[in-house]
């Protein structure tokens, strides 16, 4: 059976998808200590509104926005600020953060909804953004932009169909799958709520076809409704913003555009889990589910975790790690950090944490000459030519890798993966990107 | 917990299993029943002279890589498959300094003082292949007959089908080999005078099959080399006219089969791009068919990649891809 996709290149690595897949979502104990990075998005980090030595309700603003796209930080426990020091997060960056400590004595200390505003949808766009903005919701696949932002294009980009991106096309994670799977409502909820403040008529779930329970679930939560479910070819980077939205809708992104050029805003599966809670009971966004997964891992599992606890306590949780184990990856094998780090905490964007076996590792090793085998021109799904961009980039010719569209790469790695001669192609390429301006 | 026995490096974390030396192994292997076919048709002395090649062709890539200070490469595999090639482009009768001086002139000159595996313009085995027919042109011109046959038909002869073609007509050679259907079988088989691995189509066949199936090769530049041959041999290589040539005679003689599937194919010498190799392969073709009906030579396919390999930067540069998003 064929479904929608793309049209170019893509590649199809071993899912693993089965190691935790059917394992349901469990509620991670809290820890007794967060460190909450200011930074959960791109763009300013937070400036703290608490000081050492106070005390903090779970749910709490600690952090507050100091530029146009960052998003509001809460306390994700009960407790007192312990200190404030910088953390490494997995892409190398040290972000100031907010350290909170629970004595273990104290009973946790669960976030209880204020209200429950049943006829969420009846509000104005105005006061749905409102109280997304306030929750501090972040695109939560990994690229945490805030989502108040997203929704607020400018009046000359009309917006016509919002897109909920359940594709998951990184092996290995399977957080999404089980969001859809469990709490189906809530998120097609989430996607009304986004299509009401963009005065959308017109709603899409794609999800790819590796995960048929998923699609049957969200198909019965949408019924009469303006909201389609549509399932995917599976193929990566099915999930990438430009590639969801020409399959399901046939539309080309301007190359160095963005959704809204074409009228679309796409959203994560768990952003709007997220937007939903926020909506109805202005929950803040202090928890996210996080598949902790791989072969060097004892017990996959899904987790619902609070943001700011340590990547070791997951790890612990799930078992503790195989001797075999090679490599930490927060995120999905292909676009994900490796970890130098396991005290590094869980945020907004930590979609999973992929623990591969040595066998199944690479390293970013010896490499040999390109042998314009052209496998790299064939996976790039934006129809580049990475060899060029490459073979430019190690002669540090960037404004020639420039000019064979080094900023339309999205850095997705199709080309680095079907690379026979084990070249570190998007390792070069977000080097020569540093090196010229677009 | 012990941080430090874990890799740190940057996505993707997983890479296919496909590699550089998997590659040119697998090429090596896809031609081995075309050179079977070699050396059932042409004897020990086929044996000798490809062996010669490869052995050149490894010693070349070592001297060079050893006084340059670089990484001795040969466990690639695409010194042994230059020098396999090269001597599947060569009659058995060549005396012994022309496989070794042709393997020096494939892999240390066209190919490793050009900056090694990648780095080269033309394709090594061609070259090697060019140069022994420019400095020997009349050994390389010898051909040895066939000493086995399939079909109990004798078809003696130390002229290759194109030869005969060129210098005496179609029907000469449909006289020499019987009859026409004869004729094509024979060309299918291999059983005539030719270079040692190029004369069976069908050995050849079975393993560009290997080729296809595992996505090493796509049609792109074999479909449209044979596409243009055949056309240009059927438009003008008739003798009562245009449209009166036939275009199977010469889709199976000379190093057609073997240079469209196996060296117009060279990843390193060939454009990347869909447009550019459809290009380059029609490229080929034509200048194939005007050298062999108008040149000097009978046999055009060596000269006509070697051409077309000078363009390939030009054609990358002029027929990229598309890119998404793009104004067309």
């Amino acid at each position: 059976m064929s479904f929608t996709t793309f049209p170019l290149g893509g590649i199809h690595p071993p899912e693993r998808k089965e190691l935790a897949a059917a394992v349901s979502i469990e509620a991670m104990p809290n820890p007794q200590r967060v460190v909450i990075p200011l930074s959960q998005h791109i763009g300013a980090p937070c400036k703290a509104s608490v000081e050492v030595g106070q005390e903090v309700k779970v749910g709490q603003v600690i952090g507050n926005p100091e530029g146009f796209v960052s998003a509001v930080v809460h306390a994700t426990i009960s407790g007192k600020v312990a200190a404030f020091e910088s953390v490494l997060m997995p892409i190398g960056r040290m972000v100031p953060a907010v350290v909170i400590e629970k004595p273990s004595n104290r009973p946790d200390d669960a976030w209880q909804p204020e209200e429950d505003d049943k006829s969420y949808l009846e509000r104005s766009p105005d006061e749905l953004k409102g109280r997304i903005k306030a929750a501090g919701i972040v695109g939560m696949g990994g690229a945490t932009f805030p989502t108040h932002v997203k929704i607020s294009p400018p009046k000359e980009k009309p917006i016509d169909a919002v897109i909920i991106n359940g594709a998951e096309c990184e092996p290995y994670l399977s957080a999404d799958h089980r969001v859809m799977l469990e709490t189906p409502e809530p998120v097609i909820e989430g996607l009304k709520i986004l299509m009401t403040i963009l005065g959308v008529t017109k709603g899409y779930v794609g999800i790819e076809a590796n995960k048929p329970d998923a699609i049957a679930k969200m198909i019965e939560a949408a019924k009469g409704s303006n909201i389609e479910v549509r399932t995917l070819q599976i193929k990566y980077p099915q999930g990438a913003e430009k590639m969801l939205i020409k399959s399901i809708l046939n539309r080309e992104v301007p190359a160095g555009g963005l959704p809204m050029d074409v009228s679309v805003v796409v959203q994560n599966v768990g952003t709007a889990y997220a937007v939903y809670e926020a909506c109805r009971f202005g929950k803040p966004l202090i928890e996210r589910v996080v598949s902790v997964t791989g072969g060097g891992i004892n017990k996959p599992k899904n987790l619902r975790v609070k943001l700011g606890t340590p990547v070791s306590q997951l790890i612990e949780t799930c078992g503790g790690l195989k001797s075999t184990a090679g490599k930490i990856i927060s995120g999905g094998p292909m676009m994900g950090f490796a970890f130098y780090d396991l005290n590094t905490p869980v945020i907004k964007g930590t979609s999973g944490i992929t623990v591969l076996e040595d066998k199944d590792a690479t390293g970013s090793g010896k490499f040999y000459n390109c042998i314009r085998c052209g496998r790299c021109v064939d996976a790039c799904p934006m129809g580049l030519m990475p060899l060029m961009l490459s073979l430019y980039s190690e002669k540090a010719h960037y404004a020639d890798a420039k000019d064979y569209r080094l900023f339309d790469c999205f850095e997705c790695g199709c080309c680095t993966y079907v690379c026979p001669a084990k070249r570190p192609i998007v390792q070069q390429i977000k080097l020569a990107k540093t090196q010229v301006k677009p | 917990m012990d941080n430090n026995k874990f890799i740190i490096s940057v996505s993707p974390h997983v890479k296919s299993e496909e590699s550089v030396s998997k590659i040119m192994w697998t090429v090596t292997a896809t031609l081995l029943p075309a050179f079977v076919m070699g050396l059932y048709y042409f004897g020990p002395q086929a044996l000798f002279v490809t062996l010669l090649c490869i052995i050149g062709s490894m010693l070349s890539e070592y001297f060079v890589q050893k006084l340059a200070g670089k990484e001795i490469s040969l466990k690639d595999g695409s010194a042994v498959l230059t020098g396999l090639l090269l001597g599947m482009n060569m009659p058995s009768s060549v005396p012994f300094y022309i496989p070794l001086l042709s393997s020096f002139v494939a892999v240390a000159i066209t190919k490793q003082l050009f900056g090694g595996l990648g780095y080269n313009v033309f394709n090594p085995a061609l070259m090697g292949r060019a140069f022994a027919l420019i400095t020997w042109p009349r050994s390389m011109t010898t051909w040895a007959e066939p000493i086995a046959n399939f079909t109990g038909m004798d078809a003696k002869t130390t002229a290759t089908p194109l030869g005969i073609l060129k210098e005496q007509g179609l029907d000469k050679l449909i006289e020499v080999f019987g009859s026409k259907m004869h004729l094509y079988s024979e060309l299918f088989l291999g059983h005539r005078a030719g270079s040692i691995g190029e004369t069976s189509v069908i050995a050849i066949l079975i393993g560009v099959a290997i080729l296809l199936l595992r996505g090493y090769i796509t049609l792109r530049i074999p479909a449209t080399f044979l596409v243009s041959v055949a056309a240009g041999a059927w438009a003008f290589g008739g003798k009562q006219g245009i449209f009166t040539g036939d275009p199977l005679v010469h889709i199976l003689s000379g190093g057609l089969m073997l240079g469209a599937f196996y060296m117009a194919t060279d990843y390193v010498t060939c454009p990347t791009t869909k447009k550019g190799q459809v290009l380059f392969g029609a490229g080929c073709g034509l200048l194939t068919i005007l050298i062999r009906l108008k040149a000097g030579y009978p046999e055009g396919v060596m000269f006509a990649i070697l051409i077309m390999n000078c363009f390939t930067p030009l054609i990358d540069r002029g027929f990229r891809t598309k890119v998404f998003g793009a104004k067309a």
